[in-house]
């Protein structure tokens, strides 16, 4: 099928939010990616599991077009991202949310200016009262309500993480990407942060891709895993099948 | 040693690029006006303290150095007039530019590295916002607009501490002494010497900008892009500073 009729299909069925045909990234001579290929259907939560260094940001940042591929094709909500201009690429980014591994909260902002910068590129046209209503109730969606006028660095570790996801969570988006949603933090905040996803993901029924190396956070938000293992899609399957499967490549991230 | 050439050339390019890129961002549509403001604020009004400081203790300190060598010569009268020229003409400018390519320079490659490294930037680009248009547009302007206004401020202040430098051993009035500051000082020594600090601006702006905006290798690399804006900025003025005598005596402005 060529990847014109394959676009008309993606449109009509519409269930398919992400996909990924054959995509391939190189950073120098360190091939990252090599013909890989996903698709994340709607209301779906996909978990990217590979090594440290095995090219997992990379991918979610091709996705959202923060990094371009060297080839293939990258589908986001029925647009081909790889192709648009910046216009448009601003008008997809709307409907995605990306949480950042290290949070990217802005330091010299208080929390509420953090929650209100993309309320105000997207939705220019909002009035003040009702800014300040959504950014109260993301506050109140990840249980910090009284943390607007603090500044990032007065926050703790979790804190910020879960500012970062109400940033991520205001905009309403369908996509959600997170980069390693649990790293650094204790083992109780890890699973307080991974209930959450589940939760904000239920309540307003967005895909998720999540890259986590956390098995805790990846058994309790994953219903699908992509094992990346040598820039390709190596095996995929639920945290059961993959738990048991006779690859020892793929076993051996599920030893305890 | 070639390896080194090949650097500075690689490095001169991509500042020549990124300086295009300036051009180009900064008169396409919804230029962040608010934003440029705020950083005229921070950039501008913050250093006006230092700059003040600093220009007043200038003012002094070549009035009272340069006051025995004209008593040997008995040109003692002279004083108000001669040191209100290299003031004006070249001192204030340049030391007020060196100051703000260390104030200004390093703190904007700092905190542009900051945000780099800690994917801020990357933040601002999926919140849909142009970064660069965001970030460095605004900064750029604001050094550019803020730095001659510094250089006007420390003018008049050295030239009060000229002033206070003159009657520490002799004795002047205050009417006299700034008839005889007016009297020396020409639009030819004023205007260039002002027209060359929006160059200078400019420079501290666009490097502290391009060392932080391309920041790479973690925070060890933050500290690196704040040291290497302030020194490449601060030889930048004084590349600037000699261009603009040269032009200013083409066109017989001296």
């Amino acid at each position: 099928m060529n990847l014109q009729n394959q676009h008309i299909q993606d449109t009509v069925n519409s269930d398919i939010v992400v996909r990924l045909e054959k995509v391939c990234k190189s950073f120098g001579n360190n091939q990252v990616l090599r013909d890989f290929s996903m698709t994340l259907e709607k209301g779906q939560n996909i978990v990217i599991l590979g090594r440290s260094g095995s090219g997992k940001s990379v991918l979610i940042k091709c996705i959202i077009g923060l990094i371009k591929p060297d080839s293939g094709v990258i589908h986001v909500l029925q647009r081909n991202i790889s192709g648009i201009g910046l216009h448009e690429i601003d008008k997809v980014r709307s409907r995605i949310g990306f949480l950042f591994q290290s949070n990217a909260l802005y330091d010299s902002m208080t929390v509420r200016e953090n929650l209100e910068f993309p309320l105000r590129r997207h939705r220019r046209q909002m009035e003040e009262k009702e800014v300040n209503l959504l950014v109260e109730k993301a506050l109140a969606n990840v249980g910090l309500p009284n943390t607007a006028d603090m500044m990032p660095s007065e926050l703790s570790g979790g804190m910020r993480k879960r500012i970062a996801l109400a940033r991520t969570i205001i905009l309403k988006p369908e996509i959600i990407l997170y980069d390693e949603p649990t790293t650094g933090l204790d083992p109780i905040t890890a699973r307080e942060i991974s209930d959450l996803i589940v939760e904000l993901g239920r309540k307003y029924q967005t895909s998720s891709i999540i890259i986590s190396h956390d098995m805790n956070c990846v058994k309790r938000v994953a219903e699908k895993i992509i094992m990346l293992i040598d820039g390709r899609c190596y095996e995929e399957g639920t945290y059961e099948q993959l738990r048991q499967s006779g690859d020892e490549a793929v076993r051996k991230f599920f030893e305890p | 040693m070639s390896q080194n050439l090949k650097g500075i050339v690689t490095e001169i390019g991509d500042i020549t690029r990124f300086t295009l890129r300036f051009f180009g961002v900064s008169f396409r549509k919804g230029y962040e006006f608010k934003e440029m403001l705020r950083q005229c604020f921070f950039l501008g009004y913050k250093s006006l303290g230092l700059v003040i400081i600093t220009g007043f203790i200038i003012g002094l300190v070549i009035t009272i150095q340069s006051r025995p060598t004209l008593v040997k010569f008995g040109a003692e009268a002279w004083l108000p007039g001669m040191i209100s020229v290299s003031l004006v003409r070249e001192i204030v400018p340049v030391i007020t530019a060196l100051i703000c390519a260390g104030k200004i320079g390093s703190g904007i490659g700092a905190e542009l590295g900051s945000m780099k490294v800690t994917e801020q930037i990357d933040a601002m680009e999926v919140s849909g916002t142009n970064p660069f248009k965001y970030l460095v547009a605004t900064r750029v302007t604001a050094v550019t607009l803020m730095v001659p206004l510094l250089v006007v401020f420390a003018d008049a202040i050295s030239l009060y501490g000229g002033y206070l430098g003159v009657n520490l051993r002799g004795s002047i009035s205050w009417n006299l002494y700034w008839a005889q500051v007016l009297d020396s000082l020409s639009f030819g020594d004023i205007i260039p010497s002002i027209v060359k600090t929006f160059f200078f601006g400019f420079a501290i702006g666009i490097i502290g900008c391009y060392k932080g905006y391309t920041t790479q290798r973690g925070t060890e690399g933050v500290g690196w892009s704040a040291n290497a804006a302030v020194v490449i900025s601060s030889l930048l003025v004084f590349i600037l500073d000699l261009v603009a005598v040269q032009i200013t005596d083409l066109l017989q402005l001296v």
